[in-house]
């Protein structure tokens, strides 16, 4: 018995599905041609699967603030934020984005992956509860397994099935957090906040709202879902990310509850990974400056989604339940996923194809993300390209 | 510890629909490899555990749960616990 003997049967399954479609094993992005177009198998394609929803990447304020960063400070910090790893630019774009959401107290983390994993394997503990939407993300689940808090699931979006979790927690002494995300990352869909936050009042939960997907995306100056919703003083904490709208890698969570300092001493995530580096720090922090700066972004983002959103719909592809940047294709078979992603490719548009048990139904997916840097013209070819492939075609 | 005949049988009833084809399960059957339930149908099958006994099961149990003796024993102890 070998050490990886444990992993055949996903690896023969990782070989069927292989030898059905090995484009999508090995893409590879062989050249960035643009924020939207790039070089995969030789083919210059459309980008419309990249979570890169403002262009911020390749944006000339974003690359300069990077280069300078990283000729004046560096490669990498070699060191914890603990240690020697807080330069002043970690400390100042914490007080940004804490001045951005109009809380008090900010923490970045190493990654977006790491901030879920920090907050909810220190936060809370084995004597708390969690009660977190069933279509969370992976990091938030993975938290929540490291510090070893009790959670429970309560079905996508259903306000009633929480209440009714909530009612039989509420007779036990225990504190109880509730975890959302603004948009769901498989199914673009927004979570039902202002009945979320109504709730957590009446039962005295702590709430907590991963924006990953929505920051920048959703809100009036694109703070997120919270912002949206007009629930943002319900949430007590903001977890976010800096490799979506923002364009780089980091992570942060921020309140307004001063204790969460605390957080820096207590949480291994945070202590015990080298920090962010300065060229990244620097990227996500200019970003940011053009989130507040170009509302119109924003607006661009939603235009060339409702616009996908409603042809694809026309079509009569089975997509998300509502419009969002995030834009889901289900296929009733993993291998009619396969042919309609590779015919997409080969009429030069990339998109993310997603299988069970990945997904939350599942249910295989093509999953759209679509960019304020997407013209108008490159949404309707990646429109064109899904309507070679509808059903009737 | 035990599971109680009445909460085994009620908990074999919820599972059976999960399982295709004519299997009668039994207390030792493993959940994965016998009745070949995958991580989506336990997280169904944890939902009807809840509302049938009206107890709120923690998804950490699951790991601790091998066969339908070992869910029923969680099932018993929790009941127990808020009881």
């Amino acid at each position: 018995m070998g050490l990886f003997d444990k992993f055949e049967k996903i690896a023969a399954s990782k070989r069927d599905l292989e030898s059905q479609c090995p484009a999508f094993f090995n893409v590879v992005i062989q050249d960035i041609i643009s924020s939207t177009e790039a070089l995969i198998g030789g083919r210059k394609v459309i980008l419309a699967g990249t979570n890169n929803y403002l262009g911020m990447p390749l944006r000339r304020e974003c690359i300069q603030a990077a280069c300078k960063a990283l000729q004046e400070e560096g490669t990498g910090t070699t060191g914890s934020r603990m240690a020697n790893g807080t330069y002043a630019s970690h400390v100042d774009l914490e007080r940004d984005i804490s001045d951005f959401l109009g809380k008090s107290n900010t923490i970045v983390f190493t990654t977006g992956y790491s901030a879920n994993l920090a907050m909810l394997s220190t936060m809370v503990g084995p004597r708390d509860f969690v009660l977190l939407d069933a279509d969370c993300h992976a990091s938030i689940y993975d938290g929540c397994r490291l510090g070893g808090v009790q959670v429970f699931r309560f079905k996508h979006n259903d306000l009633d099935d929480l209440e009714k979790r909530l009612k039989r927690l509420s007779n036990q002494d225990a504190d109880v957090l509730i975890v959302v995300e603004g948009l769901y990352s498989m199914m673009g869909d927004r979570a039902s906040l202002p009945g979320i936050a109504a709730l957590k009042e009446e039962y005295g939960a702590y709430l907590l709202v991963d924006e990953a997907h929505s920051l920048g995306v959703l809100g009036e100056t694109g703070r997120g879902l919270a912002q949206e919703a007009g629930v943002e003083d319900a949430v007590d904490f903001v977890v976010g990310t800096f490799s979506k709208s923002l364009g780089s890698v980091g992570g942060f969570c921020s309140s307004n509850h001063s204790e969460l300092e605390i957080i820096r001493y207590t949480s291994r995530p945070y202590v015990f990974t080298a920090s962010s580096s300065p060229a990244n720090i620097a990227a996500a922090k200019a970003a940011l400056s053009i989130i507040r700066k170009e509302p119109g972004l924003r607006e661009k983002l939603w235009d060339n989604a409702n616009f996908l959103y409603s042809r694809l719909k026309a079509m009569g592809f089975h997509v998300g339940p509502e419009a969002s940047p995030i834009i889901p294709v289900r296929c009733a078979r993993i291998q009619e996923a396969f042919a309609m992603w590779n015919a997409l490719l080969e009429r030069g548009v990339y998109v993310n194809m997603v299988l069970p048990p990945a997904t939350p139904d599942g249910t295989a997916l093509l999953r759209c993300s679509l960019s304020a840097a997407h013209t108008h013209s490159q949404v309707e070819s990646i429109a064109d390209a899904f309507e070679a492939q509808r059903p009737s075609a | 510890m035990k599971a109680d005949k009445e909460v085994l049988e009620k908990i074999i009833g919820i599972l059976q629909p999960f399982v295709s084809g004519s299997v009668d399960i039994v207390p030792g059957m493993d959940i994965e490899t016998d009745l070949a339930i995958d991580s989506l149908k336990s997280m169904e099958i944890l939902a009807n555990l809840e509302d049938t006994f009206d107890i709120s099961i923690p998804i950490n149990v699951l790991s601790e749960v091998r066969t339908v003796e070992d869910l029923a024993v969680q099932v018993q102890k929790i009941i127990g616990a808020e009881g």
